[in-house]
């Protein structure tokens, strides 16, 4: 069951399964994901909301032994339709990942990264995405002193901003979080969601959140997953205090993890 | 408890153990040594940068050292570009398929084909076929094929060691395959790539099967010029004046010797210590 | 959602140069075996087959006999594997299992060493030390034999057969060392009775490694073997000149005329070599192959 957002999707999720290695990861999964929102995607280990988040920007296609039906469409397009630029795609869905991954190389390296690749080469202009995306990710205050220095003599949750704010340089339009404060201290993470707050003013958020806790926090949106099947699909407010599926009941009251 | 016997037969394993490590290594020891010994005399500025004289039995072996540098140059120039995109291939883009496994069966192939085999492929291809003749090119090509299981194989390891997750990152930045591999898969595999270079290229340089008839000779009045030239090289070159000059001085023999025996250990301390450096600047 | 093309064609091209340096493997060997054929398989129209299995290398009298070379090489390379062998897999136990740590910091950095050792070199030193000791020592003519040959060879591959023992050793789970101990047995008992066991495969393939480096050997056992082309059928011929199949090339190409048959037979040594050799590394390669898809130790 889905409910339709009162604003445009940004996201189309239209039937999708798919699996993995013969394995069926996710069962005709049919969602919209709204603009300039939080959705949250939840559940127990292996119900496929991770793998989802893969498939929006592609980033499966590095697996073989896979198979897809159905459609996603970005702003109406399918992404998956043959000839898309699938670099580009990744440059307007980023993703920020469990463990914080700093790229070898010192913190403005990590940053302008993205933009070098994609073309960009006056030091004027990336020196801006550098102080444009470091603030976005709330960092800036902490590390513009240290821009040059190795971007792993950061601390753990300050790296993990700096992944944050590596996606950000690029100036997508939708932001991809699969666990990003799961090997966070509470401050850290603290810090993370609240950056997550005034992003989604400009940006359009998934995330898959590592406890319901935080999914309750920070959900506008929220779907829950069990087993490859989207159960329900609901605003924040609604899903965490009055669920209608006994599943998600469950789930959420602890009654299995 | 353990009886006493048990222990006893234990004791006497180990020091059998013990007397086969030393019958390996101190055999080890005596040939550096001897060569030390009996060859230092013979080293000196001059024997290092003049030319032979007297028919080769006095003077120094100046021409030997620099067709070896000339001939491991070209074997360089031949088999790094070959050796560092196959690997490139194997560690990045290869499947796990029938084609992979034959390439890599290829690879432990090469490695095994003994050396005169080599050479009398290097004759047969590119000294008679191709007509290069027997010349620098002949000998360069031949070696650079004998090196080149060697270098895909240490390539493809520093490859495979750089992190997963870097090129992960990469590609979620939009980055193209190749952009990850070129901004920072291979820079971070090169001091194992390098390395695997620097031991690949000193076998070649010390090879004598490969590169004797289609290079090397004896006796060349003048360093040579073109890669059509054939050279003089330092592992041929203690081949002949140990087995076919007579009234050869033993000490220039030793020094001989001794010269490649210092090339082999010098360039082994140097891939080590650059090996141990580059681990302790890893960032990962 | 377009790329700039410019990018996008080096690209393409960077990648099918390594795409083909990938395959280029197969074809260096294919190559390789091609033109050993072409140069070699005249041979068997040259010379009839009871020349060419006949007891006699006498190139110059146009006796092709191959045997007295295919035994001087096995004979050398198989006593060296036999000498070769036991001291290998003990020097592996010792350092894997039994010697302190300050022992194997010295050892293992001098079987680097010995493998570094240009063959020339070594065939040098065995010719100008030992065999004049071996010679002193048996009271023999000379000291070229083919038991010298054996000797230095035994030592050439020697780091091969230490090190692909030792990682056969060190592949064996510490839980099996901690089962042996844990059952009352010393650590020899250990050793002998379940690791080295459980490191089978793994010390097979560093044999027959060694075998392939054993009987590819040229400069080492020419210098050092005495280079005459007998029968070995007796057993002191352990102890008189030989001549490899390895030698053979090594000593004969050069004094021989392009096109001649002579030439051909001599590529056709080299075709054996290549297809001996070629056996062993597969066989070695599929026991590796064999232990990783088991995903154990045997």
């Amino acid at each position: 069951m889905s409910t339709q957002a009162p604003i445009t999707p940004k996201i189309q999720i239209d039937h999708v399964s798919y699996s993995y290695d013969g394995k069926l990861m996710l069962r005709d999964v049919t969602l919209d994901v709204p603009a300039n929102a939080i959705t949250v995607f939840f559940g127990p280990a292996g119900s496929g909301k991770s793998t989802l988040l893969r498939l929006i920007n592609r980033l499966n296609d590095l697996v073989d032994g896979t198979q897809m039906t159905g459609r996603i469409l970005l702003d109406g397009q399918d992404i998956y339709a043959p000839g898309v630029n699938v670099p580009a795609l990744r440059r307007r869905v980023g993703m920020v990942f469990a463990l914080p991954l700093p790229l070898p190389g010192t913190v403005r390296e990590n940053i302008i990264y993205g933009p070098r690749l994609a073309g960009e080469r006056d030091p004027g202009r990336l020196e801006e995405i550098v102080v444009r995306s470091l603030t976005q990710a709330a960092l800036w205050d902490e590390v513009k002193d240290r821009l040059d220095s190795p971007a792993t003599a950061l601390s753990g949750g300050q790296q993990q901003r700096l992944c944050i704010a590596r996606s950000l340089a690029l100036e997508p339009d939708v932001l991809l979080l699969d666990e990003p404060t799961s090997g966070l201290d509470p401050i850290s993470t603290g810090k993370v969601e609240d950056s997550l707050f005034e992003l989604k003013q400009r940006y359009t958020i998934i995330i898959v959140p590592h406890s319901i806790q935080q999914a309750a926090r920070v959900a506008d949106f929220a779907a829950f997953f069990l087993m490859g099947e989207l159960v329900e699909y609901r605003p924040g407010r609604e899903i965490f205090t009055a669920p209608r599926d006994r599943r998600t009941e469950d789930y959420i009251t602890g009654r299995f993890g | 408890m353990i009886s006493r016997n048990r222990y006893r037969v234990q004791r006497i394993g180990f020091a059998l153990l013990t007397l086969a490590a030393l019958t390996v290594v101190l055999p080890i020891l005596f040939v550096v040594g001897a060569i030390v010994a009996r060859g230092i005399g013979a080293i000196s500025w001059e024997f290092l940068t003049a030319m032979p004289g007297n028919g080769m039995k006095a003077g120094g072996i100046f021409p030997a050292i620099v067709g070896t540098l000339l001939l491991t140059l070209g074997t360089a120039l031949a088999a790094i570009p070959v050796g560092v995109a196959g690997a490139i291939y194997l560690a990045e883009y290869a499947r796990d398929n029938r084609l992979t496994r034959a390439i890599r069966l290829a690879i432990v192939n090469l490695a095994g084909i003994p050396s005169v085999v080599y050479g009398l492929f290097g004759v047969g291809l590119f000294v008679l076929f191709l007509r290069f003749g027997t010349s620098i090119l002949a000998g360069s090509l031949t070696l650079a094929i004998m090196t080149l299981p060697v270098i895909i194989s240490t390539a493809e390891e520093a490859l495979r060691a750089v992190p997963v997750e870097f090129r992960t990152v990469s590609a979620s930045l939009g980055g193209t395959r190749w952009q990850g591999i070129r901004n920072i898969v291979l820079p971070q595999a090169l001091p194992g790539i390098i390395t695997g270079i620097i031991l690949g290229l000193l076998r070649a340089a010390v090879e004598t099967a490969p590169i004797l008839f289609t290079v090397a000779a004896f006796f060349l009045p003048r360093l040579p010029h073109s890669p059509l030239d054939q050279t003089m090289a330092l592992p041929y070159h203690l081949y002949v004046i140990s087995t076919q000059v007579p009234g050869m001085p033993l000490e220039i023999q030793y020094g001989t010797a001794l010269v490649l025996l210092a090339l082999v250990l010098s360039m082994n301390v140097v891939a080590t210590m650059i090996r141990s450096y580059f681990r302790r600047k890893r960032q990962w | 959602m377009s790329k700039t093309t410019p990018i996008r064609r080096t690209e393409f091209i960077v990648e099918a140069f390594i795409r083909v340096m990938g395959f280029s493997t197969i074809g260096f060997v294919l190559l390789i075996f091609l033109f050993l054929l072409r140069e070699g398989v005249p041979t068997f129209f040259e010379v009839p087959l009871d020349n060419l299995f006949g007891t006699r290398w006498y190139p110059t009298f146009g006796l092709f006999g191959t045997l007295p070379l295919i035994l001087g090489s096995l004979l050398v390379t198989i006593t060296a594997i036999v000498i070769a062998l036991p001291l290998g897999v003990a020097t592996a136990v010792f350092v894997r299992e039994v010697a302190p740590h300050w022992a194997r910091e010295i050892l293992k950095p001098m079987i680097e060493v010995l493998a570094g050792i240009p063959s020339v070199v070594l065939g040098f030193f065995g010719m100008t030390l030992v065999a004049p000791l071996v010679r002193d020592a048996l009271g023999a003519p000379t000291g070229l034999t083919a038991f010298t040959g054996a000797l230095i060879l035994a030592y050439m591959a020697l780091p091969t057969i230490i090190s692909v023992a030792e990682d056969a050793l060190d592949a064996v789970p510490k839980s099996y060392r901690d089962a042996g101990l844990a059952m009352g047995a010393t650590q020899w008992q250990t050793i002998w009775r379940v690791v080295v066991p459980a490191a089978r495969s793994g010390i097979l393939t560093a044999v027959m490694l060694g075998m392939g480096r054993a009987i590819g050997e040229t400069m080492a056992v020419m210098m050092v073997t005495g280079n005459a082309a007998r029968m070995p059928l007796s057993l002191d011929s352990f102890f008189r000149p030989i001549r490899t199949m390895t030698a053979t090339i090594a000593a004969e190409m050069g004094e021989v005329a392009q096109g001649s048959t002579h030439y051909h037979a001599l590529f056709g040594i080299g075709i054996v070599l290549f297809v001996v050799t070629f056996i062993i590394n597969l066989a070695a390669a599929s026991t590796m192959f064999q232990k990783r898809r088991r995903g154990g130790l045997r």
